[in-house]
């Protein structure tokens, strides 16, 4: 059966499994009827021209794993960026596990969507807030269909989370294949101020295929800081889809950070809905084999007097494909924008591709906006002074390859973490260098 | 000293009107309207054509009748009915006239509205001028010195009949019939254009040019270019068109090959200016056009163009950079204004080693205008060594207009150096405000800072089109261009 018929059909069990009010279950009817009408998107859609999800959707993926499986903490310590103290929320096959997790209530929110959907306290919130930023496009809609599960944060105003909030979602592979759609939902209130980090890790070798979806909110003067890391096994497929709605004076940066994964596409929004915004992306991809890292983004500037940044770095080896597509969106009311785009790339071997797409659309005309993409090798004349000193080829170019990307790994704000993203790429080039970055 | 200020130039931009709108009145032999298999054998007997261009044509018509008309480009307009279009209109006397005193006065006096006179051309800039009204070639000139030195400049169906085994072997080898839906249109029903033949080792002692005219009331226009320059020969070639007013909107579908054999080299250089449509959005030239250059080794081919005209704009000349160490380049200005929408830009295929390109694209929109610049780089992965640098800059006048980059980078070489920068701007009240204080009123500040913008194509156009292009900026932008 076609994975999009296999949806369809048991969509009516899965109905009848949650216990959710009637606005939820309708918001979700309504989903699934997109879908039914669209199916999964082809290269014949625009915006997947250069990603095809073809070969990941030929897999028998089991839609409802069967119930928690035990895993202690010892295997997947490795996972958990531990020398911090931090809220966590651990998922293991798409379901809760409370041994492995620490949430909270005490000032913040810090838990789980299943709750979050069901409880009347949190009623209105959910009204208000979701589902109301994602596009209707086809995988959002089937997320929105069976959203049951994900991380609930909910920030009140004038708070400041104590300490950053860990969303960690396993796989065990007790399926031969499976099918993962965690629902997370951001509130960041007024002034207040956190710091997210989002993993998904695949501990088996069967096939997994996540299709998240994440809604931000940020509220006036809110700061949101948050980095996901991709860095799965060659199994893993992720279609990671976030939306950031933004208010006057608020201030949001994502980093992402691909370096596993055998297909991962970003589609990263922002919606800023005030005045003196800033909204930052960056990324780092090292990709290598037949590794695909897609990234999608859009800003789309609505009011005066906003800023937006982005910086995407690429390195890619063997067979890999990277594409770009990233657009900038400046309507007429969207005065004195300031909106930065660049994109830079370096093909490691012959056989791997970039497809770079940095689109400007643009409607008023006291701006600033500008784009860079670049493709190209590593500075020869530099190689050569490594090696001249006595640093070994593959050092020097693994210290090159830092310097590429540092402008990106600087400004993760969290130290423990960039010390762990410097190990990831390290451990990725396969060397060491004997000291920290 | 009156101001002129930036609103002041929007209002004036506005009610400018089209200054060459009007219309020739020359007997024209039409055809009925609508498209069918035997308007096109039709249109071939009607030229006199052999066999074998009968069935390209027909081989043409039946693949356009499968295709569908795209719609990605980022312009709308209301769908060209095509079987509401006649496709064929030539000026009624067409003799060939070996002086101009016998050529239709009214048809000089056309081109003197135009300020083209044929003969101080002739005398004055050196440019042979193969003059299209309508679809077909009425007057040649010089073709004698071209033809002492082998060069053949001729309209196509002339090519058809004297130089048939020329155009059997490069006609639709860089376009093909099946290219896309306005190419496969055009090659079932084009009714003239040029042929340029530059032999071996020969450098075309002057430059080549054509103006193009639409003129009879619902008819398209439908030209055919194609150009080949041998080995070692070099050739620049200009094409200037202009378009009475006219309240329907006018179909151009428009094919132009470039074949540039071995270390050849072609400069291409366009200005267009057809109507634009009234201020209200009303009318206008629809210009979808395919242009496209085959480069093989060591050759060269650049395209420059400025875009001023036109309702509506569909156009992208690429260069196919089949040959090692050859070189494209892309150079243009697009104006738009009032309701116009332009989406062009240009595609450099990279297939051979150590080959270069360099875009050049500059977009000036004012108005309620859409301005798109949409390009494809794409480096394969034999192409060793190949570069490329792509620029694109936008201007926009006025909070009504728009502009857009839909730039395409596709690389599968590590050895491939690619940059695209793209910069999207109004015309800084700083800068303005310098020159004022050097006594540069505001009128000649702001058309400095356009020549300015625009310098680096203008520079690029042959000295004796670079003036016409001046020209033609300042009826799209008058004012700002002095």
């Amino acid at each position: 059966m076609e994975l999009k018929d296999k949806l369809i059909s048991s969509f009516f069990a899965f109905e009848e499994h949650v216990d959710v009010n009637t606005k939820v279950h309708n918001t979700r009817s309504e989903a699934m009827k997109n879908f039914e009408a669209t199916g999964f998107p082809t290269r014949k859609d625009e915006d997947w021209k250069y990603t095809s999800l073809k070969s990941i959707l030929k897999e028998d993926y089991s839609l409802f794993p069967k119930k928690e499986d035990a895993i202690e903490y010892k295997d997947v310590k490795k996972y958990f960026i531990h020398d911090i103290d931090a809220y966590t929320i651990v998922f293991i096959d798409g379901i809760y596990s409370s041994h492995l997790s620490q949430t909270t209530h005490d000032k913040i929110d810090a838990c789980l969507m299943s709750s979050a959907l069901s409880k009347d306290k949190y009623k209105p919130i959910i009204e208000k807030y979701f589902n109301k930023i994602a596009p209707k496009t086809s995988l959002n809609s089937l997320n929105t269909a069976f959203s049951r599960e994900g991380a609930f944060i909910n920030i009140p105003k004038n708070t400041v989370a104590d300490k950053p909030i860990q969303i960690l979602n396993f796989s065990t592979g007790n399926e031969s294949a499976l099918m993962l759609q965690p629902r997370n939902l951001v509130i960041l209130g007024e002034n207040s101020n956190v710091q997210i980090i989002e993993r998904h890790q695949s501990l088996t070798d069967n096939a997994v295929l996540t299709n998240s979806v994440t809604e931000i909110y940020a509220e006036k003067r809110a700061i949101l800081d948050y980095y996901k890391i991709q860095n799965d096994k060659s199994s893993a497929s992720l279609i990671d889809n976030t939306y950031v709605e933004q208010k006057d004076d608020s201030n949001c940066s994502i980093h992402t950070f691909s370096f596993g994964g055998k297909l991962t596409r970003n589609n990263l929004q922002f919606f800023q809905k005030g005045e003196h915004i800033d909204s930052t992306m960056k990324g780092v991809t090292i990709i290598e084999d037949k590794q695909h890292v897609d990234h999608n983004t859009l800003v789309h500037h609505i009011e005066p007097n906003c800023e937006s940044h982005q910086d995407y770095k690429g390195i890619y080896d063997d067979k890999s494909v990277g594409v770009f597509n990233g657009k900038v969106v400046v309507e007429k009311e969207a005065q004195k924008t300031n909106a930065f785009q660049s994109n830079n790339n370096i093909l490691v071997s012959d056989k791997a591709t970039i497809n770079s797409k940095p689109q400007l659309e643009i409607f008023a005309d006291d701006v600033k906006c500008s784009h860079g993409c670049t493709i190209g090798q590593l500075d020869e004349d530099a190689m050569f002074y490594l090696k001249s000193r006595g640093i070994p080829e593959k050092e020097a170019r693994a210290l090159l390859m830092y310097a590429f990307a540092n402008n990106v790994l600087s400004s993760v704000k969290i130290p423990e973490l960039q010390q762990r993203i410097n190990k990831l790429i390290a451990n990725k080039l396969n060397v060491n260098l004997g000291f920290d970055l | 000293m009156n101001k002129f200020t930036e609103d002041d130039l929007k209002k004036e931009l506005e009610t400018k009107e089209y200054e060459y709108g009007f219309y020739t009145d020359i007997e024209s032999e039409t055809f009925p309207v609508g498209l069918n298999e035997d308007i096109v054998r039709a249109i071939s007997k009607k030229k006199e054509e052999p066999e074998w261009m009968t069935n390209w044509r027909l081989e043409a018509f039946r693949i356009w009748q499968e295709m569908e008309e795209p719609d990605w480009a980022n312009v709308n307009y209301p769908k060209p009915d095509f079987q509401n279009i006649s496709y064929y209109s030539a000026p009624n006397k067409k003799p060939k006239y070996d002086s101009l005193d016998e050529v239709d006065p009214e048809l000089l006096d056309t081109f003197k509205k135009l300020g083209i006179s044929l003969d101080e051309q002739k005398m004055l800039a050196g440019v042979a001028v193969d003059v299209v009204m309508d679809s077909v070639s009425v007057t040649t000139t010089f073709k004698k010195t071209l033809a002492e030195k082998g060069i053949i400049f001729c309209s196509i169906s002339e090519a058809i009949k004297e130089h048939p085994e020329l155009v059997k072997k490069y006609l639709g080898t860089v376009v093909p019939q099946k290219d896309n839906f306005y190419a496969a249109l055009n090659s079932a029903v084009f009714s003239d254009g040029s042929f340029c033949y530059i032999p071996k080792g020969v450098r075309c002692p002057m430059e080549l040019s054509t103006y193009f005219r639409i003129n009879q009331a619902g008819t398209g226009q439908f030209e055919r270019t194609l150009v080949i320059a041998d080995e070692e020969s070099y050739v620049s070639y200009l094409e200037g068109c202009t378009a009475p007013m006219r309240d329907e909107n006018q179909l151009h579908a428009a094919v132009v090959e470039l074949v540039a054999l071995d270390d050849a080299e072609i400069k291409y250089s366009t200005v267009q200016n057809w109507f634009p449509g009234s201020k209200d959005g009303k009318g206008g030239v629809f210009n979808f056009v395919t242009k496209r250059g085959l480069c093989e080794k060591n050759a060269k081919i650049s395209w420059t163009q400025v875009e001023t005209g036109s309702a509506v704009t569909w156009k992208y000349p690429s260069c196919i950079l089949k040959g090692d160490n050859s070189v494209g380049e892309f150079y243009s200005i697009a104006v738009t204004n009032n309701y116009q929408q332009a989406d062009t830009g240009t595609k450099m295929i990279h297939l051979g080693k150590n080959t270069k390109s360099t875009i050049i694209s500059k977009g000036i929109s004012a108005g309620k205008s859409q301005n798109s610049y949409r390009g494809l780089v794409q480096i394969n992965g034999r192409a060793e060594n190949a570069r490329n640098f792509s620029q694109c800059d936008s201007l926009l006048m006025g909070n009504e207009c728009g502009a857009h980059t839909f730039p395409y980078i596709e690389a599968k070489n590590k050895t491939a150096k690619i940059e695209h920068e793209a910069t999207t701007s109004k015309i800084g009240e700083d800068q303005i405000f310098y020159c004022n204080q050097r006594g540069i009123d505001t009128e000649k500040a702001i058309a400095l800072i356009v020549n300015g913008f625009s310098k680096e194509v203008l520079n690029k156009l042959p000295m004796e089109f670079a003036v016409e292009a001046q020209k033609l900026l300042e009826i799209s932008l008058e004012g700002s261009v002095g």
